[in-house]
């Protein structure tokens, strides 16, 4: 019994979709762009909260690791984007794998508050080390080269808009894979009783390590390329509201579903976009409406109402 | 002399002030079909909790065949081959009744971590799980997720995922709690058909089925062992008469 639409038609009908939207939508290439990073941001998200049950409100820590390592590498003459990427990774993947011993001890509540911490000493020590982030400013006067020495990134955001669509098709192939192997089993078990899999000999704490490792480094991914396309990186993508956001994502397109959580991160930033756009001053107001409501329309996210409709449709 | 498969030594659970398991000594020798009966709140499952360390012990030592677990996670007691049931189901409800076997497999076997090739790789997981699942007349309903089964199959689920884990010690905590008596007597056929060298540690509360089944039995009263012995012999014994028969109100009083 899965809440998930079968891969070899979910992953064709994102491709097509992009693609239509591109043709569609040549002005807004950079809201798609967004829209691909932070999609990729919340499967990270998912993974941990979804697969794993482990609930985190420092999630941004991590993204935001990503975006500095790339602009930080760029600064000093690294700018080659897939190695800045696979660097950005790799650091996001270290500072997962640091932190995780004092993230997988105790309860969902106290997760809440160790991430909390966790985030807030990050956006604190990054807008203390002015001279290594640019403290308040940010850093934007670093370099990004062309991928491979082939793609320049352009001013219309045609290429960035390919290079985030490859990433997030890899990172929906990377999520889904680990979810269909033992380890997604495994974490599965973890979300549904952790008292039976103490019980199998399951090594509880290194399951939830490891997912935060993985959760981790697919977080830096988005990061890095939100870095590389904008050219930006700075104290926001590390801070809280981009850790509650992405919380709110998950739980809008209905956690543990792959293309759920996709739809969430798209209707969330497509929202964010169009109200700021109707009203600069109090769009934040509708988006909370709308997220109380969701709340109550649809408990289980995107992806419950999906299932719901195709039950009535098979029942028909 | 052989070791046991399990051994005591002053084992003692305290919560707070409250001594729930105090200075109990077993020797329960390999392959035995040993019961442990009590009235409600005895320290039964308490017992059970500090042999496979479910709970830390307040004092006292847990040795499974000469090697001390006493310091041990409970993780870390399955892989040394304890195991157990829970009397309250603890299953993946939401899982299928073969992910549930499969999720005890991929502990045992070690490859739970690996999130790079797809559980459908591992034929030989699946194969393992399906036998077992066969053991316990389960196969049928291998697809059905634990959430849709009666309550008699997932005391069986319950007992394949135990099984699953293979253990050389297999404490078994209420097998039957909750099912109507003639499921209860079909659960402990075949638990006394599981392979002889295994050790069964189990807890009761119906008589007829420890007296049938246990081949000695040990009395838990008050977190103590009262006594122990054969079944007739205990059958026999005036104090555990009295601890079953004299306070009538000790089921209320639970």
């Amino acid at each position: 019994m899965s809440n998930t639409v079968d891969i070899r038609i979910a992953l064709p009908l994102l491709v097509l979709m992009a693609a239509a939207c591109y043709l569609l939508f040549p002005d807004y290439l950079g809201l798609l762009r967004t829209i691909f990073i932070v999609a990729i941001f919340v499967l990270s998200y998912d993974l941990l909260q979804g697969y794993a049950g482990i609930v985190s409100l420092g999630h941004a820590v991590f993204f935001g690791l990503g975006a500095y390592t790339v602009a930080i590498l760029g600064g000093n003459g690294v700018s080659e984007p897939l190695l800045t990427l696979a660097a950005a990774m790799l650091v996001a993947g270290l500072a997962a794998g640091l932190l995780a011993p004092i993230v997988v001890v105790g309860n969902d509540f106290n997760r809440l508050l160790v991430t909390l911490g966790v985030g807030f000493l990050f956006h604190e020590a990054a807008n203390q080390a002015h001279g290594l982030t640019g403290g308040a400013d940010g850093l934007s006067s670093f370099s990004v080269g062309s991928i491979a020495g082939l793609y320049e990134f352009d001013f219309q955001g045609h290429v960035a808009f390919f290079y985030t669509l490859a990433g997030l098709v890899l990172a929906y192939l990377a999520v889904w894979r680990v979810s269909t192997s033992p380890f997604g089993l495994a974490l599965r078990g973890l979300r549904e009783n952790t008292a039976r899999m103490h019980a199998v000999g399951a090594l509880v704490g290194r399951h939830r390590a490891m997912a935060y490792v993985l959760s981790g480094t697919i977080a830096g991914m988005a990061g890095a390329m939100l870095a590389q396309t904008s050219n930006f990186a700075s104290l926001d993508m590390l801070g809280f509201e981009r850790s509650a956001d992405v919380v709110v994502m998950a739980a809008l397109g209905g956690t543990g579903s792959i293309p759920g959580v996709i739809f969430g991160a798209s209707l969330f930033t497509w929202l964010k976009d169009a109200l700021s756009s109707i009203s600069p001053k109090y769009w934040q107001l509708g988006v909370g409406l709308l997220l109380m409501a969701s709340v109550f329309v649809l408990p289980q996210g995107l992806a419950g109402l999906a299932a719901a409709v195709r039950r009535r449709w098979r029942k028909r | 002399m052989a070791t046991n498969a399990i051994e005591t030594d002053a084992l003692t659970l305290k919560f707070g002030h409250f001594t729930a398991v105090n200075a109990v000594s077993l020797k329960i020798p390999a392959g035995a079909r040993h019961a442990i009966i009590g009235p409600n709140g005895a320290g039964k499952t308490s017992l059970v909790s500090a042999l496979t360390g479910s709970a830390a012990a307040t004092s006292g030592r847990v040795l499974v065949h000469g090697r001390d677990v006493t310091r041990l996670p409970q993780a870390r007691r399955v892989r040394q081959g304890l195991a157990r049931t829970f009397q309250i189901n603890q299953l993946f409800t939401g899982l299928t009744v073969l992910d549930n076997i499969r999720m005890a497999l991929i502990e045992r076997d070690g490859v739970s971590h690996v999130f790079w090739r797809s559980m459908g790789s591992r034929r030989d997981v699946t194969d393992e799980a399906h036998g077992l699942l066969q053991l316990v007349q389960l196969e049928a309903l291998a697809q059905t997720p634990v959430a849709a089964l009666a309550y008699g199959q997932r005391r069986l689920v319950e007992i394949a995922i135990a099984l699953a884990t293979r253990p050389q010690v297999l404490i078994l905590d209420e097998p039957a709690a909750g099912v109507p008596s003639v499921q209860s007597e079909l659960i402990f056929e075949r638990i006394s058909a599981l392979p002889k060298d295994m050790t069964l540690l189990f807890i009761e509360h119906d008589m007829n089925l420890v007296f049938r089944f246990a081949e000695r039995i040990s009395v838990l009263v008050s977190g103590a062992i009262l006594t122990e012995g054969t079944p007739d012999e205990i059958r026999a014994d005036e104090r555990v008469r009295e601890v079953y028969l004299g306070r009538r109100g000790h089921h209320a009083a639970a």
